[in-house]
């Protein structure tokens, strides 16, 4: 069975559908991408997966247990993290204090969360202040945060962005890791295709809010709709496969 | 670790300097001081609300009257202790506050001061309109009252003999210390730590699993109960209390407090509260002219919080790393 079932999940801000019937699944222990061109809905579906947002028709389901009965604080007892495109931290926090309030609904004990800092490589920068790290730290303490309320699925929205390459290469071998020891699933939101494509097992494609593909990486790489759906876009979004 | 040794270390200190004090001070000046300890008081509760959680209020001293009054109608109608009635007026207000926390979930920034706003306008009516139970515009009298501790004769403790104005002193300074540390101790951990999430970011705190609305309405609560507990000790102090007592002034006056003494600390609040007290006596010792001291009040306010933005707590923080040599 599927950890994560997303069923035609349509979703309007006003005029513009931003999820329009989209339907897709993730399997437990998988590494899914999710991509897209600028617009597409990928934080849209984020913020619907974690019940920020209402989807106007369709359902959600996580281990076949409906999503939509539970408020967005419930999210993360139910299994859900996520990290955020646009770095959403405890600004006048310190980096070990935003980590404690990710563990919350857990232990909340200061032990547990050094320990993750630790893991992520950031055990030295605790007591300092969150909002004066450079931002790929920043991004990692997000993901830290994420990780104190042990969830079984983790949401990365654009983790790479703003890394340089050297940096993209430790964070694709740094979410592998994640998923093996941790034994997480994680739904990944990334314009950057080496990256995703290196290490996703499944590929969804979205684009204008609609899913126009899905398969493994070297299947979707070659679908016409989804070229189309990169070349028809602005110049600025990578092309796939670069 | 040696943070909290040192905290610990500044807070007995303090402990010692306010237990002295009142040997070096009149006895009109012990009771000014006493007023201290209670915006202090109002002030700790504020800022949970307002520097913590980042709820804006501007009707704390609408809180401070339900605490006054539930103590005076309690002290005069019941005859209950004027000691016991400060827990029940924590209760009352606490209560209120909560109360007014649920429909203030739909409320932020400026609709919110507005919304707290109204309320401390409107207390002083609601106060009036209730006469049978509240005394309306002339009040209530606790003076001469056998419920009210030291006013008729000196108050006895642990062998000591005060007279009245010391024992509010020690009263409210004994009140407003412990809730102190009370303060402390919920902000340090899981909850403060919630209330701040839910200031810094509300959608990263949803994530995290902290609910807003249970967090909100807590501070609220919790922000109301001390309110209440210094109206209880400001009506104890004063001896009376009319409609007059919680103007719209005095809420305004609190939220200077708060900001003069650091938003989002609990160190820096004392200066807010000597600040409450004394500022507009100063201000009418410059000078008594017609609108002067409101003048010379608001050039003062303004100058503390050019030089100040962060409140006294920031500078007490800008001094402290002085001397870790950062
Ligand atoms: N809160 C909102 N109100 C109105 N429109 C919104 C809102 N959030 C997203 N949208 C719109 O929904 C569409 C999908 O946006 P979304 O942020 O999900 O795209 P995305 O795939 O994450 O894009 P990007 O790669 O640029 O992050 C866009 O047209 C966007 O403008
Ligand atoms: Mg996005």
């Amino acid at each position: 069975m599927a950890l994560l079932s997303v069923r035609d999940v349509t979703l309007r801000f006003g005029g513009i559908v931003a999820l329009d019937g989209v339907s897709f699944d993730v399997e437990p222990g998988q590494i899914c991408g999710l991509i897209g061109p600028n617009g597409a809905g990928k934080t849209t579906a984020f913020n619907v997966i974690t019940r920020l947002y209402t989807p106007d028709e369709g359902a959600l389901e996580l281990n076949g247990e409906s999503l939509l009965h539970t408020p967005p604080h419930r999210i993360v007892e139910r299994g859900i993290a996520r990290t955020f495109q646009n770095i959403n931290l405890f600004k006048t926090m310190s980096v070990l204090e935003n980590v404690l309030v990710g563990s919350h609904t857990r232990s909340a004990d200061e032990g547990a969360a050094l320990e993750i800092l630790d893991y992520v490589g950031l055990r030295e920068h605790a007591h300092r202040p969150a909002a004066d790290l450079p931002y790929g730290t920043q991004k990692r303490v997000e993901i830290a945060r994420a990780l104190a309320a042990q969830p079984s699925l983790l949401l990365l929205d654009e983790p790479a962005g703003g890394l340089n390459h050297e940096e993209v290469a430790e964070l694709g071998e740094f979410v592998r890791r994640l998923r093996d020891d941790r034994e997480l699933t994680i739904l990944l939101v990334e314009h950057h295709m080496a990256l995703v494509m290196g290490i996703s097992d499944h590929v969804n494609v979205l684009s204008f809010g609609r899913k126009i593909a899905d398969g493994p990486p070297a299947q979707v790489q070659q679908d016409p709709a989804v070229i189309e759906a990169y070349l028809g876009a602005a110049d600025d979004d990578p092309v796939v496969g670069a | 670790m040696r943070r909290t040794a040192t905290s610990a270390g500044l807070f007995a200190a303090l402990v010692v300097a306010i237990a002295v004090l009142p040997k070096f001070l009149t006895d009109f000046r012990a009771q000014q001081f006493a007023y201290v300890a209670v915006y202090l008081v109002a002030l700790i509760g504020l800022n949970v609300l307002t520097g913590y959680t980042g709820q804006m209020s501007l009707g704390h001293g609408a809180f401070m009257a339900v605490g006054g009054y539930t103590t005076a109608i309690l002290m005069t109608d019941h005859g209950i202790k004027d000691l016991w009635t400060i827990p029940a007026a924590a209760v009352v207000a606490g209560a209120a506050g909560f109360l007014f926390g649920l429909p203030a979930l739909r409320l932020t920034g400026l609709y919110l001061a507005l919304a707290t706003f109204a309320i401390a306008v409107a207390t002083p009516a609601v106060i009036k309109k209730f006469e049978g139970f509240t005394g309306g515009g002339s009040g209530k009298n606790l003076f001469g009252v056998k419920e009210l501790t030291g006013g008729i004769a000196p108050v006895h403790v642990l062998g000591w003999k005060l007279n009245f104005n010391n024992w509010l002193y020690y009263l409210c300074w004994t009140v407003a210390l412990v809730l102190y540390v009370v303060a402390w101790l919920l902000l340090r951990g899981r909850t403060g730590r919630a209330f701040r999430a839910v200031r810094d970011s509300e959608t990263a705190a949803l994530s995290s699993g902290v609910s807003l609305a249970r967090y909100k309405t807590l501070a609220f609560g919790v922000s109301a109960a001390y309110a209440g507990v210094a109206g209880s000790l400001f009506a104890i102090a004063t001896t009376y209390v009319n409609p007059d007592t919680f103007p719209v002034q005095l809420s305004i006056f609190l939220l200077v407090g708060v900001v003069v003494g650091g938003l989002g600390s609990l160190t820096g609040l004392i200066a807010g509260a000597i600040f409450i007290e004394f500022l507009p006596l100063w201000a009418q010792d410059i000078s008594k002219s017609p609108g002067a001291p409101g003048v010379v009040y608001g050039v003062i306010l303004i100058g503390v919080i050019f030089l100040l933005p962060t409140g006294a707590a920031g500078l007490l923080r800008r001094v402290a790393s002085l001397f870790r040599g950062r």
